[in-house]
């Protein structure tokens, strides 16, 4: 498209453009220091364990660089001093609706979430800034002994199981925004699935950052023993404020000896946070780790779902569909780390610039010595539709020895002009017919998604392609 | 004296050895505070990611003397038998010149003769971009320490048909020499160059060397690095290319030698509907290391770049391929290809792939591609049914894997030329 295109794009976040005013009973106040984190501990009655983990995490945080020696430079508007670290109404979250306090329960019922619940989730856990309002789990989900329940929750109630892997898949030290986490983490999820049982139903988490100039935190660990299957969502926004907002998690997985889990991100923020989230699963033998993952908002999104390939057989797959439209910036990708022979990999990844967005994709597959049969398939395909968008792909590979096999492929391209021609010629609008084009480019990654996801996925873009073409 | 710590005494003295004019070694004493003003690269640096940081201290290096026999080095400077001209340079001295075989109006004079008799045409194409995929630093000691080279210039419309070859040979241990080759096409000229990199003795040696080249509009190049210093020496080759409209180059690196080699090529695609093809060879085995940084820089609409690298890696060798394409915001239309392929014959070796793209405009067809993969056993058992023994077998293998990138150059009689010093190299009988 060599016509100059005035983009007129806002994404549409009417569903989560709101926000009622709150009074938090808890407030740890306005930057960062150890008087924070002794705050946070307080009020989450930390065992002393815990504590010394966020200390050992903030000297961290104070030690690493800002990685913006390879990344985008717009991390340095990150002002720490200025965002609040943890707020909220209160730690123990709800086991029913009834219970939730009016002003946040009328926030998540126009998101939809308990309706959501009603109709096709196993357990539900909504976050409403610092702390989960809301936890639940279906009866018959839980009496197959499946734990489902916030991270504080975890840490405290079932000690055995999270000590053994929290912070093991994801060092604290792994990276600048993971060492923050792990010193003001709080709520996220704690899943463990006993060996055999397959959990037929997702279980979904909701993010809600309410507050303005707020960090939020969540820490995620799933767990999914010898042979379990385990399908998890997540989805997330936020109103839309003047200043930036910090949303930085941590989630690990584990699966276990032939388990399966799948972890599903529709990420929607809106266009004032900064989205930078360290997720990386172990698989052991025969095990599978897939990550879905679709980001639409956020101003800045740093993300790339890694898999440790630990076991013999194992499998590692990540399918990334990212829209950067209008001042945004969606910085994806995978890492794949292959530790045992006849591990396979798979990485497809598929992004949208438009207007002035930006999208890149960031890569790392890494063959290490001594293994045999080990293979990665990685594909990105990007999509420039105005001549102000933009788009980068930097792969890493490195592969030691031979009997394994590596291809990576990556195109750019714009829809074309015959195209969007044939379909006015048959009476479709420009817009109509380049929305077409565009759905019809991410459709087969679409198709991973849940139905009710992909539904409102589609939704999504089309919106989105609303007036980008003049 | 190490190479990095003093200043050329010849340079800082003006002595009657140093034939460049005076505003040159004003340069050079720039460059020299450049070179000191700019840190060693460390591993965070990007343009370093994956790098052996070891290999690139320099502090044993020394500058090079004259070579004591140069009759027998130009003895064993023989080639091709079919040529246009030929320079050889040992040590950085300029110690044979025939240039019978050129078209009136060329220009193929040592780089000081250049800059003193025509000395605009060598300001505007000796190391005129910025070195931007890493090597800034050894890039200003190449230019501080810089004591000859070539100097290639075809006038407009002028076609040479048969091949200019350059050596450049190194003799000494821990010797250092600082190779040069500046090569400038007017407009609608034609050219071929072969330069040639070697080691006297099987010793361990430094070399920086640069090369240039400058394509007017419609020009055409076919320019050859065969690089085979011996196995213990430390290499880098940086290269900057500039192409005009509808000009094509075609360059292609051969590195069949050397312990550390660390190339940078970086091509400017700057009119329109230019070309650039940037080719490589890459037989690594022993402890070798090829680190290779591209970049494909496209200004103007409808130009083309075309990359292919090819790399086999036998033994315990390591090879690091980082490649950039970018499309600047105002070359529509662009087409642009990149593609490294790692053939591991070895347990041992690695290879590092980051092919990467950053595109600013639209309506542009950008792919790159990595693959690592090994020998097809198919093809060894049909070659071992034959009788033909499995080492000769894979070697075959290999040699028809690089084949592929020597058909990309659009000159046969070169292709068969490049293809006998490869399968001399792989031991094979022709």
């Amino acid at each position: 498209m060599t016509t100059e295109t005035k983009p007129d794009i806002d994404i549409d976040r009417s569903v989560g453009d709101f926000r009622y005013e709150m009074d938090y009973a808890f407030d740890a106040g306005i930057g960062l220091n150890e008087a924070t984190i002794d705050y946070i501990s307080d009020v989450k009655g930390d065992p002393d364990w815990v504590r010394e983990f966020r200390k050992e995490g903030y000297r961290k945080f104070l030690e690493k660089p800002m990685p913006t020696h390879w990344a985008t430079k717009d991390l340095e508007n990150i002002v720490f001093e200025n965002i609040r670290y943890y707020l909220s109404q209160g730690q123990v979250p709800k086991r029913t609706w009834d219970e939730v306090p009016d002003d946040i329960k009328k926030t998540f019922e126009r998101l939809g979430i308990p309706e959501q619940e009603r109709k096709f989730l196993a357990g539900v856990e909504a976050q409403f800034d610092s702390e989960a309002a809301y936890s639940n789990i279906k009866a018959a989900v839980g009496e197959q002994g499946v734990i489902f329940v916030g991270s504080t929750e975890g840490l405290k109630e079932h000690p055995e199981i999270f000590k053994k892997w929290f912070g093991k898949v994801i060092p604290s030290g792994d990276n600048k925004f993971s060492a923050l986490n792990s010193a003001v983490f709080s709520g996220g999820s704690f899943i463990y699935v006993p060996p055999g049982v397959k959990v037929k139903h997702p279980l979904q988490a909701y993010f809600r950052i309410n507050a303005q100039n707020f960090g939020q935190f969540e820490r995620t660990l799933i767990i999914a023993d010898e042979g379990a299957e385990l399908t998890y969502m997540e989805g997330c926004t936020a109103p839309k404020f003047e200043t930036a907002t910090l949303h930085s998690a941590v989630v690990e997985l584990v699966a276990m000896k032939g388990a399966k889990i799948q972890y599903i991100t529709v990420q929607n923020w809106s266009s004032n946070v900064f989205n930078l989230v360290t997720k990386r699963g172990i698989a052991h033998e025969d095990a599978e780790v897939k990550w879905i993952d679709c980001n639409i908002g956020s101003r800045l999104t740093m993300k790339y779902p890694g898999v440790v390939m630990k076991g013999k057989g194992a499998r590692g797959e990540v399918v990334s569909i990212a829209l950067a439209g209008d001042g945004q910036h969606q910085d994806t990708g995978a890492k794949m780390i292959h530790a045992a022979d006849n591990t396979t990999s798979n990485i497809i990844s598929k992004s949208i610039s438009l207007g002035s967005g930006r999208s890149t994709y960031r890569g790392m597959v890494h063959v290490p010595k001594h293994l045999k049969g080990c293979k990665n398939n990685t594909e990105c395909d990007a999509l420039l539709i105005n001549s102000h968008s933009r788009t980068d792909t930097y792969p890493a590979i490195s592969v030691r020895g031979q009997g394994n096999a590596v291809q990576h492929e990556a195109s750019v391209s714009q829809i074309s002009a015959e195209q969007i021609f044939y379909m006015q010629q048959r009476g479709l609008s420009e817009a109509a017919a380049m929305s077409l084009a565009v759905n019809g480019f991410v459709n087969d990654l679409v198709q991973q998604f849940p139905m009710e996801y992909s539904v409102e996925l589609k939704r999504l873009i089309d919106l989105e392609m609303e007036g980008s073409v003049g | 004296m190490s190479i990095s710590t003093s200043f050329p005494a010849e340079i800082a003295t003006s002595s009657t050895l140093n034939h460049w004019p005076e505003w040159f070694r004003k340069d050079q004493q720039e460059a020299w505070e450049i070179f000191q003003s700019l840190r060693q690269p460390k591993r965070t640096d990007e343009p370093w990611r994956f790098a052996n940081l070891k290999a690139i201290d320099l502090s044993d290096f020394h500058a090079a003397v004259p070579v004591q026999d140069a009759a027998s080095l130009i003895t064993r400077s023989s080639a091709h038998t079919s040529l246009a001209a030929k320079l050889i340079f040992a040590n950085e001295v300029l110690i044979h010149n025939d240039q019978a075989g050129l078209p009136a109006g060329v220009l193929l004079l040592p780089l000081e003769e250049a800059a003193k008799n025509h000395e605009e045409l060598f300001r505007k194409s000796f190391m005129t971009s910025e070195v931007r995929l890493g090597s800034k630093k050894f890039a200003a000691l190449h230019r501080a320490h810089l004591r000859s080279g070539a100097f290639v210039y075809v006038p407009q419309g002028v076609v040479i048909e048969k091949p200019i070859e350059i050596w450049h040979w190194v003799e000494g241990e821990n010797t250092t020499i600082f190779p040069h080759t500046l090569i400038v096409l007017g407009e609608g000229a034609s050219a071929t160059v072969i330069d040639h990199f070697v080691s006297s003795r099987e010793e361990r040696s430094l070399a920086i060397a640069v090369n240039d080249l400058t394509l007017g509009t419609n020009a055409k190049l076919h320019y050859v690095g065969v690089q085979d210093w011996s196995d213990k020496a430390t290499a880098f080759h940086i290269n900057t290319t500039e192409v005009e409209k509808q000009a094509v180059s075609t360059a292609l690196q051969m590195n069949l030698g050397g312990a550390y080699i660390r190339g940078e090529s970086d091509s400017h695609l700057l009119g329109e509907e230019s070309r650039s093809v940037m080719l490589s060879i890459n037989p690594a085995s022993g402890t070798r290391e090829i680190d290779q940084r591209t970049f494909q820089d496209h200004f103007a609409p409808r130009a083309t770049s075309d990359l292919l690298y090819h790399n086999a890696l036998a033994d315990s060798s390591r090879t690091i391929f980082a490649g950039l394409i970018k499309v600047e915001e105002a070359a529509h239309e662009t087409d642009a290809y990149q593609k490294v392929r790692n053939l591991m014959l070895s347990d041992e070796a690695e290879a590092n792939s980051m092919p990467g793209l950053e595109i600013l405009a639209d309506n542009v067809r950008c792919t790159h591609g990595a693959t690592s993969g090994e020998l097809n056993e198919d093809e060894l058992f049909y070659m071992m049914a034959r009788g033909i023994p499995p080492k000769q077998a894979a070697q075959l293998i290999v040699r028809g894997f690089f084949g592929t990138v020597l058909e990309r150059l659009e000159n046969e009689d070169l292709q068969a030329h490049l293809g006998e010093i490869l399968d001399r190299k792989l031991n094979l009988n022709v």
